[in-house]
């Protein structure tokens, strides 16, 4: 029994020495780089902007942010955003404005207020910087 | 002439300290007391204005864990800290008037600041947070009152060049010359946090903080004032 659990101890800790060599065959986002070393910067990029605004890409896209956002503020006591999206400032600050689905809750009926499920705004709608895609896609707009 | 009753009696001291103020200087030359005179002046006028200046410095606010915690920990993630071509603005340039009566008067007031920084009024984040509103409120009123005087002594009207601004920013910008607008009127919270109902009056209503009505009141004035002064 001794020398069963030995070996077996034994070929747990080979095992483990042997596939090291596997673990650096994955590449990771930060690409080939010992954990020690610093990682290579991304590539600057600047916001791009656009007074008209960007065509949605599919029917069901959230419209993409044309203005910085830098400035602004989402948090449990404010959002900034709602100064000009909101349903009764959008006229005077000539803004889009925010779409009725956001003031539907979970069961349907309609609130007053933002549903906190839409509160965070930069988590659908997002600004554009002036980068090239990651991986090539296919995907044509509609 | 009758004599008065303490005519023998040596006079009190503040009598005497009028009288040696008075009385021509026996011992020293008229030269020499003006020249140590002015050196005296230079010194006190100087060292009174250093020590005003002192208190001026980011250093010195943020010696208050009140402000170190809460306001200036937010600022450093804001443009007025940190941005494109590194020219910063510490908190006495928006906060403290440039001009030198104003500056007096600011630093008078902040004492009342110096009162409740010792009686704790907002020596946690909770209770800093209940008072944010009202407090927020006190600066919102002030700046309205000056025609945002501080933001001014950077960003003036004049100098600024529409044309090199974003189309959406100039356009906003020209519509709010032409309404009278004044820089706090659209740009609040640009340094600090925002706290509940700075936009929202039913928000601020529910948050039960009575907004100090002698504030509202002196802006309110302020602000005629200075439209009738042509400004």
């Amino acid at each position: 029994m001794r020398k069963m659990l030995m070996l077996a101890a034994a070929l747990m800790i080979g095992g483990l020495t042997w596939s090291v060599p596997g673990i650096a065959d994955v590449m990771s986002l930060r690409g080939d780089k010992a954990l020690d070393a610093k990682a290579t910067a991304p590539d600057r990029r600047r916001q791009v902007t656009d007074d008209e605004g960007f065509k949605r890409d599919w029917k069901e896209q959230p419209p993409l942010i044309p203005h910085k956002i830098d400035k602004d503020q989402v948090t449990l006591d404010v959002n900034t955003c709602m100064r000009c999206h909101g349903p009764d400032t959008y006229k005077e600050e000539n803004a889009p404005k925010v779409a009725d689905s956001h003031f539907i809750a979970a069961d349907g009926t309609k609130m007053e207020t933002l549903n906190m499920r839409r509160y965070f705004c930069s988590q659908c709608h997002v600004p554009q910087l002036d980068a090239k895609p990651l991986v090539d896609n296919t995907f044509k707009s509609n | 002439m009758a004599k008065s009753p303490n005519e023998n009696q040596k006079p009190g001291f503040f009598r005497r300290l009028w009288r040696g103020f008075t009385t021509p200087s026996a011992r020293y030359s008229s030269g020499a007391l003006l020249v140590v005179g002015v050196f005296a002046g230079v010194i006190f006028w100087g060292g009174f204005n250093w020590a005003m200046e002192a208190t001026n410095t980011e250093a010195f606010c943020i010696s208050c864990h009140e402000m170190r915690d809460n306001v200036y920990e937010e600022y450093t993630e804001t443009i007025h800290y940190n941005n494109r071509t590194g020219v910063r603005a510490v908190c006495a340039d928006c906060h403290v008037p440039k001009e030198w009566i104003h500056k007096v008067v600011r630093k008078i007031r902040a004492t009342n600041e110096l009162y409740h920084h010792f009686m704790g009024s907002i020596d946690t984040k909770e209770k800093f947070n209940a008072k944010r509103l009202e407090l927020a409120e006190l600066v919102w009123a002030s700046m309205k009152a000056t025609d945002s005087r501080e933001c001014r002594n950077c960003h003036d009207f004049e100098s600024m060049d529409l044309e090199k601004q974003e189309t959406r920013s100039a356009d906003r910008h020209e519509e709010g010359f032409d309404d009278g607008k004044t820089c706090i009127d659209c740009h609040k919270g640009i340094a600090h946090k925002l706290p509940k109902g700075a936009y929202d009056e039913k928000e601020k209503a529910e948050t039960g903080v009575q907004v100090p009505q002698s504030a509202k009141e002196t802006a309110k004035a302020m602000q005629a004032y200075l439209k009738k002064d042509g400004q």
